[in-house]
């Protein structure tokens, strides 16, 4: 176990060696990583582990003294999340370094055979421990980068709009999950406040399924906005939507429903006193343009 | 003469039922199967709500479980098949738990009731010790 490390840092410039060429061999797809990067680790990994605190055992990756080497690994799994490598290809990286470090062994712990098999079992153990953390690791990082990816996708996916003075919009996009719906909820109310508006318009034509829980999501949106002193409008129901809906057995006969966003904006602005009229001579209907995000 | 063509399973799936995230899976894989079996869009509406439905209630009062889906076959005539199972304590009173309107967890109340008129055919088991199993099938 001494003798192995000694060995491993007497040996490190050819192990690295090996190692990276065994790498090249069976890289497929080369273009991700850049040799420097991939050398850099690799020469930091070996470096940390024929260096380890005293005491520190190669049986016990578990143990405090391979916490340098546990959080090297986790940086390298989180550049490879970046660079787009898959988890098996990352663990490669590690398992790659078995046949140098066997190769190595063989030639040089000339004793018995049996401490020649248990240095082999103790060094295969050792990198498949490894290779189990940045695995793990590799997963934790890309658990994370998708969690903030879809934080990223709740607000952008509900933004409110304003389409006139006093009449907002908000087009419904995707899973109406719980969620989701108490950020839809929040941002409609808040922007009614925010722009004194009477009407808005919740549009889903982008919501896949609506099935009893997105109807209660909608159906207490809807409420709390009456509460705020708007009208609301739902749009977007598609036909197969509304046979859906109607066999489910939700009743929406308190709600404003119109299929398209153009007549919920049609009634909206009938509602509000102002009329959509066509200039004599001119044969394009006149629409009110969109006015921008708030 | 009439003679009577047996029920083959074509294809079949089994979906995990445990977090939020596979009910999103349970109905897109259910809506991919329908479009490739091409079913008609109503229909397809139709089952993946039923499907929506059913498998949140596995996932929210029988505490987690899975869905197995089937396409099923009798002669030229095509189905599709969804048994929602899981281990939760059951329905004390399933007559009550399907009438519209009936909920113990604030929900709409709406789900067995709804799911049964959206499919062809609902049949439902449960008991304290086995759990829930509510299978459903439409045909095209
Ligand atoms: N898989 C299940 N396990 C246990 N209880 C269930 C299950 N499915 C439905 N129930 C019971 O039946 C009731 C009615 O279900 P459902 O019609 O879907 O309405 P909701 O889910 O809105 O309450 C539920 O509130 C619950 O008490
Ligand atoms: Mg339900």
């Amino acid at each position: 176990m001494v003798k192995l490390l000694k060995m491993m840092r007497e040996n490190q410039e050819r192990l690295l060696t090996d190692w990276l060429n065994g790498l090249k061999a069976i890289a497929q797809r080369r273009d991700l990583i850049s040799d420097v990067e991939v050398r850099e680790q690799a020469r930091k990994i070996l470096t940390l582990i024929s260096n380890p605190p005293p005491d520190t055992v190669l049986e016990d990756f578990s143990s405090e003294g391979w916490q340098t080497v546990r959080d090297q690994l986790m940086a390298i799994s989180i550049s490879r999340v970046a660079h787009g490598s898959s988890p098996s290809e990352t663990a490669q990286f590690l398992f790659s370094l078995k046949p140098p470090m066997f190769k190595l062994i063989r030639e040089q712990l000339t004793t018995t055979p049996d401490e020649l098999f248990r240095e082999i079992d103790v060094t295969n153990n050792f990198i498949d421990a490894m290779a189990l953390h940045i695995a793990e690791s590799y997963i934790e990082s890309r658990d994370k980068v998708i969690a903030r990816q879809q934080e990223e996708m709740l607000e952008l996916s509900t933004p409110v709009v304003t389409l006139w003075d006093g009449i907002l919009a908000l087009p419904v996009i995707g899973t109406l999950d719980s969620t989701r719906a108490q950020m839809v909820m929040e941002s409609l109310l808040q922007a009614i406040v925010q722009t004194n508006s009477r009407f808005a318009i919740l549009d889903i034509t982008g919501v896949p399924t609506v099935d009893t829980l997105v109807a209660q999501h909608l159906l207490k949106t809807i409420t709390a906005a009456r509460l705020m002193g708007a009208e609301c409008i739902l749009s977007g129901i598609r036909p197969q939507i509304a046979q859906t809906i109607v066999h489910l057995g939700i009743n929406l006969n308190d709600i404003v429903t119109r299929s398209k966003l153009a007549d919920a904006f049609r009634l909206a602005l009938d509602r509000s006193g102002r009329t959509v009229t066509q200039k004599p001579g001119n044969h394009t209907p006149v629409t009110a343009p969109a006015a921008g995000v708030s | 003469m009439r003679t009577v063509s047996e029920q083959i399973i074509t294809r079949s799936e089994v979906l995990p039922i445990r977090t939020q995230i596979d009910l999103v899976h349970v109905r897109q894989r259910v809506r991919t199967w329908l479009s490739e079996e091409r079913f008609t869009l109503i229909d397809q509406t139709k089952i993946v709500t039923a499907a929506s439905e059913l498998a949140r209630n596995a996932l929210e009062h029988g505490g987690g479980g899975e869905m197995e889906m089937s396409l099923l076959a009798v002669g030229a005539r095509k189905g599709i098949r969804l048994k929602f199972s899981d281990h939760g304590p059951g329905i004390a009173d399933i007559s009550k738990a399907m009438k519209d309107g009936y909920t113990t967890a604030g929900g709409m109340g709406l789900g067995l009731s709804g799911s049964r008129r959206l499919m062809s055919e609902f049949e439902i088991q449960s008991s304290p010790e086995s759990g829930t199993v509510v299978t459903v099938t439409r045909w095209k």
